[in-house]
């Protein structure tokens, strides 16, 4: 029955890897851009069918074989006389084992704990605070934040097109508007779409990269669209991870890190290797710590894939360029293809600091780098000025890719149909906003601007405020939307935390929930070096807000420090 | 060989991409359009959305429609609702992870008034991004990649082919039990019972996967058949995956839909406290058809409280569902009542017609349709034609690819050929959408006539 199997992908890529190993990279030759074997969804699907179709002959043989001891008598009426316990199918011994270690520390217990208190408040339950007040997840418009007009314009026209009559609606939204609804099928946001996306959206995002990354050619058919960044991140570890043993796939990732990854990867199987970002340097991240995990991880796996966050999350951090090129060439040098998480690429808040593409560097080191080097890039509208979360909507762009890996991608991509419309269409915004000739374009800036700036106040604010209190250190919030301060506790509260159960800052996080209403996400979420706490707090409340709760935190943590020591 | 295969298949999904652009650049064609029924694409066939779906959600986009005539008043009235149940006030916000919890709470609702009120438990709902996302996190649960044998899924055949991707992906093994064609695509369950067995050796099945109503065979499920089903799932211990999409879409003559989690609750004891059953139902069909806004949800039931803890957290890693396509839901499970000024208009085109149609053809039999939004017809060629398809075009080509292909170059319909879903072996099927708007699908009948009376000639 091993044809049953060829539709998985991991055989498939790891055979791949396999027979290309002598390139030493890990899915092959370079291709050079636009060359790429163009392979549709349908031929991929035909693969699966064939086998799925094949299945069917051998099933038939099995039934031949077996039909003399087929037993045609009413079964049903049998088991029920004749059984009466039946177990369940499904249960923590009988389901995937991956499965069971998977967490999602950003929605996890104390976020549900969270809701529990909100649901209590809106009974009447009395309590030292009158909301709750969510700082453990990065949605910008739960905090308040409004959205950008023209984007919201644009998506009303093509949500109802019988708004393009009203004349309230700007002619550059309108004709926004026009352009996208004549990409989609029946001229509807709720037909489906390609499972690689809309292609002159696709068209528009690669057209926005070329002009970030100073002219460097981005072609779309490398550009996949995505519901949100975790989708496009959680496909290309799946194709990624393979092998078994001690030739299971590595994955690096930053520690601390993005709870998505070790997620992700807990469920696909594959062996997370921590590497530490450097807290006494603003986080930042070190080649000499990158090469010590790699070498302890090759006694037990193999590393095949290096995931950097930047700017960090959750540590804030905005990478150099001379930190950009280092990795590159470690990637090249370790055979790691390199996913480069750069959601947060709007959000560069200090002063000196700049985002800087891995394309771009990647490119910028030359052939030997750029024509070798594995590489995949996600975006989001999630995040940045936009904060749309709800819409689901984000990219990747994949560099050097395998042309057959590239047919196993969009054949895995296709079983979501296809990325949710209207994400798309926001994306398309996105990259293509209003320009200085547009009528919307004066307003598209202000809001753009004051999100922007409203947001390095307030993390400059934080920085400040979270390092007057003794116990707590805090590094700059170059970028992203988080801090990330490590916090002294007492042994004392080590001790009872221990005593309940509790991991230390889960027991501070909880007890900060319980008595003053903010719900934070402890740092064992995300990973740390061991004995050292944190958290991660957005910086996203509005202004006055966070300056309150700031203040709560600090007269907590005083309150805290003096009640266990 | 497949490779061949997979090359003739492709060529045909491109082939029609360029006719539509050929068509465009006003190369000539004896026709003007190529009609497009090869997807359950409502919108793509040419269906107008609902008024009343869109004006809500381009209120809740845009807020200040809330505050302009422009819109009838229950329209904003239920944007302003929506918006109030969205976190800060924005469909821009994350929804908790198994969806906005009045959403979640109005779908137990629909599911209780539909099952004639058998309880529904809001905490057993997961709302996700069109409902192949949920079919694929339950599989993620059911299939243990490493067990030895392989884990099993019982699929039918004809069988909707995405979900065969998904349960192949994750390393299980289809076990593929065949529907009676002669008898209007039953479900037998002798049939069930064979496959099973035929799974000894190959794989462990943990699961079955039904389609009701069909895709892409249109039937309609009786209660009894139902029942069998369910009999055999308790009796096999097997997890019951129920697509349930097509609910909406049921249209034969005495012909009823009932779900499986109603069947099964009035079964009672012990099926009812034991048989574990996903349920899973989108926007993406019904009188919505909106596809692109992704989202659909999942009913369980009977599951182990420590398995849906794992079940919260895997919904949790994919953020959540998009909020539009929420929305969406919350019109289609709670939708204007009569006497409402937007109470909605929507007629399902004459399947009938269709069925009348194909079977006044020589050669074509398909059963009544009864539900779902797919003829699944049979096509008996003549040796000749399958002889050409054979050696058509320096490759061997299926008959059924052959004549999909035609129909397309000549007919300009764009169809699917029934390999792709499985069939019988010797068999042909061909497969397309039947809810495109009363036009198109004339035309559509009109063009399939002509060009199937001409391709019998040729091959006869």
């Amino acid at each position: 029955m091993t044809l049953v199997t060829v539709g998985k992908i991991q055989p498939i890529a790891s055979d791949s890897a396999r027979r290309r190993g002598s390139t030493g990279r890990p899915w092959g030759n370079t291709n050079t851009q636009g060359e790429e074997a163009r392979v549709s969804v349908e031929e991929l699907l035909i693969a699966e069918l064939l086998i799925f179709f094949f299945s069917f002959s051998m099933f038939q043989i099995t039934l031949q074989l077996q039909r003399c001891a087929r037993d045609i008598t009413n079964m049903s009426q049998q088991a029920v006389n004749g059984i009466s316990h039946r177990g369940r199918v499904l249960t923590l011994d009988s389901m995937n084992p991956n499965v069971k270690r998977v967490e999602y520390a950003v929605r996890g217990p104390i976020v549900q704990r969270a809701v529990q208190i909100e649901k209590e408040l809106k009974e009447g339950v009395k309590k030292p605070f009158t909301e709750v007040i969510k700082a453990n997840i990065g949605d910008a418009h739960a905090m308040g934040q409004k959205p950008i007009t023209f984007f919201r314009q644009v998506l009303a026209l093509c949500s109802y097109p019988a708004l393009l009559e009203d004349s309230k609606f700007p002619e550059d939204a309108k004709k926004r508007a026009q352009r996208i609804l004549e990409a989609c099928g029946g001229h509807s946001i709720g037909a489906y779409s390609t499972s690689q996306g809309i292609e002159c959206i696709r068209q528009d995002v690669a057209r926005y990269i070329e002009k970030r990354d100073g002219g460097i050619p981005s072609n779309p058919d490398n550009i996949y669209l995505s519901t949100g960044a975790s989708d496009a991140i959680v496909t290309i570890l799946k194709l990624l991870v393979c092998g078994e043993g001690r030739d299971r796939t590595g994955v690096m990732i930053s520690i601390p890190q993005y709870p998505l990854y070790s997620a992700a990867l807990a469920d696909l199987g594959a062996v997370q290797i921590n590497y530490y970002l450097d807290e006494d340097n603003c986080w930042s991240l070190n080649i000499t710590e990158l090469r010590r995990a790699l070498n302890a991880a090759r006694e037990h796996c193999n590393p095949r894939v290096l995931c950097i966050i930047n700017p960090g999350n959750p540590t804030g951090q905005v990478q150099s360029r001379q930190c950009i090129e280092d990795v590159i060439r470690f990637a090249k040098e370790e055979h790691l293809f390199l996913m480069a998480d750069e959601v947060y690429q709007d959000n560069v808040y200090a002063e000196g600091c700049q985002f800087h593409s891995f394309k771009k560097v990647l490119f910028e080191m030359g052939p030997e780098y750029s024509n070798t080097v594995e590489m995949a890039s996600f975006h989001s509208t999630s995040k940045c000025y936009m904060g749309e979360c709800g819409f689901r909507g984000g990219y990747m762009e994949v560099i050097n890719l395998d042309p057959e890996v590239k047919a196993q991608l969009i054949k895995l991509v296709s079983v979501r149909l296809c990325p949710p419309v209207p994400g798309q269409a926001l994306l398309d915004l996105v990259v293509n906003p209003p320009q200085p000739d547009e009528p919307s374009y004066a307003t598209f800036m202000k809001e753009r601007t004051a999100v922007l700036s409203t947001l390095a106040e307030k993390a400059r604010l934080t920085e400040q405020i979270f390092n007057t209190v003794p116990g707590i250190t805090c590094n700059p919030v170059q970028g992203a939307m988080y801090t990330f301060p490590g916090i002294t506790l007492p042994q004392k509260a080590i001790d009872k935390a221990k005593e309940l159960g509790l991991v230390p800052d889960m027991f501070y996080c909880m007890r900060l929930l319980e008595e003053d209403g903010i719900c934070l996400v402890p740092g064992s979420g995300f990973g740390q070096r061991e004995g050292t706490y944190h958290f991660r707090m957005t910086i996203l409340p509005p202004t006055d807000k966070l300056k309150v709760v700031l203040q709560k935190i600090r007269e907590f943590h005083l309150r805290f420090t003096q009640e266990f020591s | 060989m497949w490779n061949m295969k997979q090359l003739a298949y492709g060529a045909l999904a491109r082939r029609a991409n360029q006719i539509k652009d050929e068509l465009r650049q006003g190369v000539r064609k004896p026709y003007k359009e190529v009609i497009d029924v090869f997807q359950g694409d409502l919108h793509g066939a040419g269906m107008k959305p609902l008024t009343f779906v869109r004006q809500v959600l381009a209120a809740c986009v845009y807020p200040p429609l809330i505050n302009s005539n422009n819109l009838p008043l229950d329209v904003r009235q239920r944007a302003q609702k929506e918006l109030g149940r969205c976190v800060g006030g924005s469909v821009g916000s994350y929804s908790a992870a198994a969806g906005i919890p009045e959403i979640v709470h109005s779908i137990s609702e629909f599911i209780k008034r539909r099952d004639g009120g058998i309880p529904s438990h809001p905490e057993n709902i997961y709302i996700s991004p069109g409902s192949q996302w949920s079919i694929s996190n339950i599989l993620n649960v059911l299939v243990n990649r490493e067990a030895s044998p392989r884990t099993g899924v019982l699929i039918p055949v004809p069988c909707y082919n995405i979900t065969v991707l998904s349960i192949t992906q994750l390393g299980a093994v289809t076990v593929p039990y065949y529907l009676s064609e002669e008898q209007a695509w039953a479900l037998q369950v002798e049939e069930l019972q064979r496959a099973l067995e035929s799974a000894k050796g190959v794989c462990s099945p943990v699961a079955l996967y039904v389609i009701n109503p069909g895709n892409p065979a249109g039937y309609v499920q009786s209660q009894k058949s139902v029942q069998e089903v369910i009999r055999f799932a308790w009796e096999k211990r097997l997890f019951l995956l129920v697509d349930e999409l097509y609910q909406d879409c049921v249209y034969g003559e005495n012909c009823e839909f009932v779900s499986y989690k109603r069947t099964l609750s009035e079964m009672g004891p012990p099926f009812s406290g034991t048989v574990e059953l996903a349920s899973f139902h989108s926007v993406s069909k019904g009188f919505l058809g909106e596809c692109g806004l992704r989202a659909g949800y999942v009913e369980l039931v009977n599951l182990d409280p420590a398995v849906m803890k794992h079940i919260h957290t895997i919904f949790s890693k994919d953020s959540c569902a998009p909020v539009l396509g929420q929305i969406a839901l919350d019109l289609m499970t709670d939708p204007p009542k009569p006497g409402d000024p937007s109470y909605p208009l929507y007629k399902q085109v004459g399947p009938e017609n269709c069925t009348l149609v194909i079977n006044s053809l020589p050669g074509f039999s398909c059963p009544p349709l009864e539900g779902g939004l797919f003829a699944f017809p049979r096509l008996n060629l003549t040796p000749k034609a399958v002889q050409k398809a054979k050696v058509t075009a320096e490759m061997q080509e299926d008959p059924d690819t052959f004549y999909c292909t035609r129909l397309l170059e000549e007919g300009g319909v764009f169809t699917s050929p029934g390999w792709e879903y499985g069939q019988k072996e010797g068999t042909y099927h061909i497969r397309f959408c039947i809810a495109a708007p009363q036009d198109i699908m004339e035309e559509l009948l009109r063009r399939l006539s002509s060009f199937h009376m001409t391709f019998m000639k040729d091959f006869s």
